[in-house]
């Protein structure tokens, strides 16, 4: 019986992506949630390359792994004391949490497996040239919102992030 | 054994479920960003899953692209705003900023 090489690459990358977002839910140790907070990207990132989101794929290894992972692992070392690591992100109310997504789940698989969604699979392609002529045509707006999104992002963070020192010369 | 949208919707379902397990029980504020990643992963491929298998055209992938751009401004404030509640308090646990309690 030949082997699905699709089928196995899909549960490898699915039980990568959950087992590590089970470490992130669960582990008291806040690096290692970080930490496994990576293995959850690409794994995420190989299920895209699996819809035939290629471009996407690779902004999301650029953007989370090389940038938003690199700024929580800053804001780890900046804010846990050393000393207390083991326990430094510890949950509280549990139970209560597990029942409610345990509820929420229910529901959720109720709706995606009842449902009759129009499947129609579509074929692996390159999906670059059609996004790109998505965002500067029918979603040129939003592009541009976007991007002055990300600049008041850039300048909020510089402005709260910093300390309020006066130079010499301020003081006066 | 045929792979189809239910699979996706599956591991999407299941992630989004870990991650709001973190940002309802975390104290530790970072943890709680954590969460919201995986959240906001969760929905980015039930978009990409649902463009694949049903709808077709581009929207999914940008709205995809939308929601990292959103998480990427969205990471850069909060830790912004992390940091200067740790200088503030000398402690990130959600539990313990009740300044505004009294």
């Amino acid at each position: 019986m030949a082997v699905d090489l699709t089928l196995v690459s899909f549960f490898a990358l699915a039980a990568l992506t959950l087992v590590s977002g089970a470490v992130v839910a669960f582990s008291r140790n806040i690096i290692h949630a970080t930490v496994a907070l990576l293995g959850c990207f690409l794994g995420i990132a190989g299920l895209y390359v699996q819809l035939s989101a290629d471009f996407l794929a690779a902004v999301q290894v650029l953007v989370y792994v090389g940038g938003t992972l690199t700024l929580i692992l800053f804001a780890v070392m900046l804010t846990a004391r050393i000393e207390d690591v083991r326990t430094s992100n510890t949950s509280t109310g549990l139970p209560v949490g597990v029942a409610l997504v345990a509820a929420l789940l229910l529901v959720l698989g109720k709706v995606a497996t009842t449902t009759a969604w129009p499947e129609t699979p579509r074929a692996p392609m390159p999906s670059t040239a059609k996004l790109g002529h998505a965002l500067l045509g029918d979603y040129l707006l939003p592009f541009e919102l976007g991007s002055i999104l990300l600049l008041a992002a850039m300048i909020g963070a510089v402005v709260l992030a910093r300390r309020a020192v006066k130079r010499n010369w301020e003081k006066a | 054994m045929h792979l189809g949208l239910v699979h996706y919707l599956t591991v999407s379902a299941v992630l989004f479920g870990l991650g709001l397990l973190t940002v309802m029980t975390r104290r530790n504020t970072v943890g709680i960003l954590l969460g919201v990643e995986l959240l906001l992963n969760a929905a980015a491929l039930n978009f990409i899953a649902f463009e694949h298998f049903v709808a077709g055209g581009a929207a999914g992938q940008v709205f995809t692209i939308f929601i990292i751009t959103l998480a990427a401004s969205e990471v850069a404030i909060a830790l912004a705003i992390v940091l200067q509640v740790y200088r503030g308090h000398r402690s990130i646990l959600a539990d313990r900023l009740t300044d505004l309690k009294n």
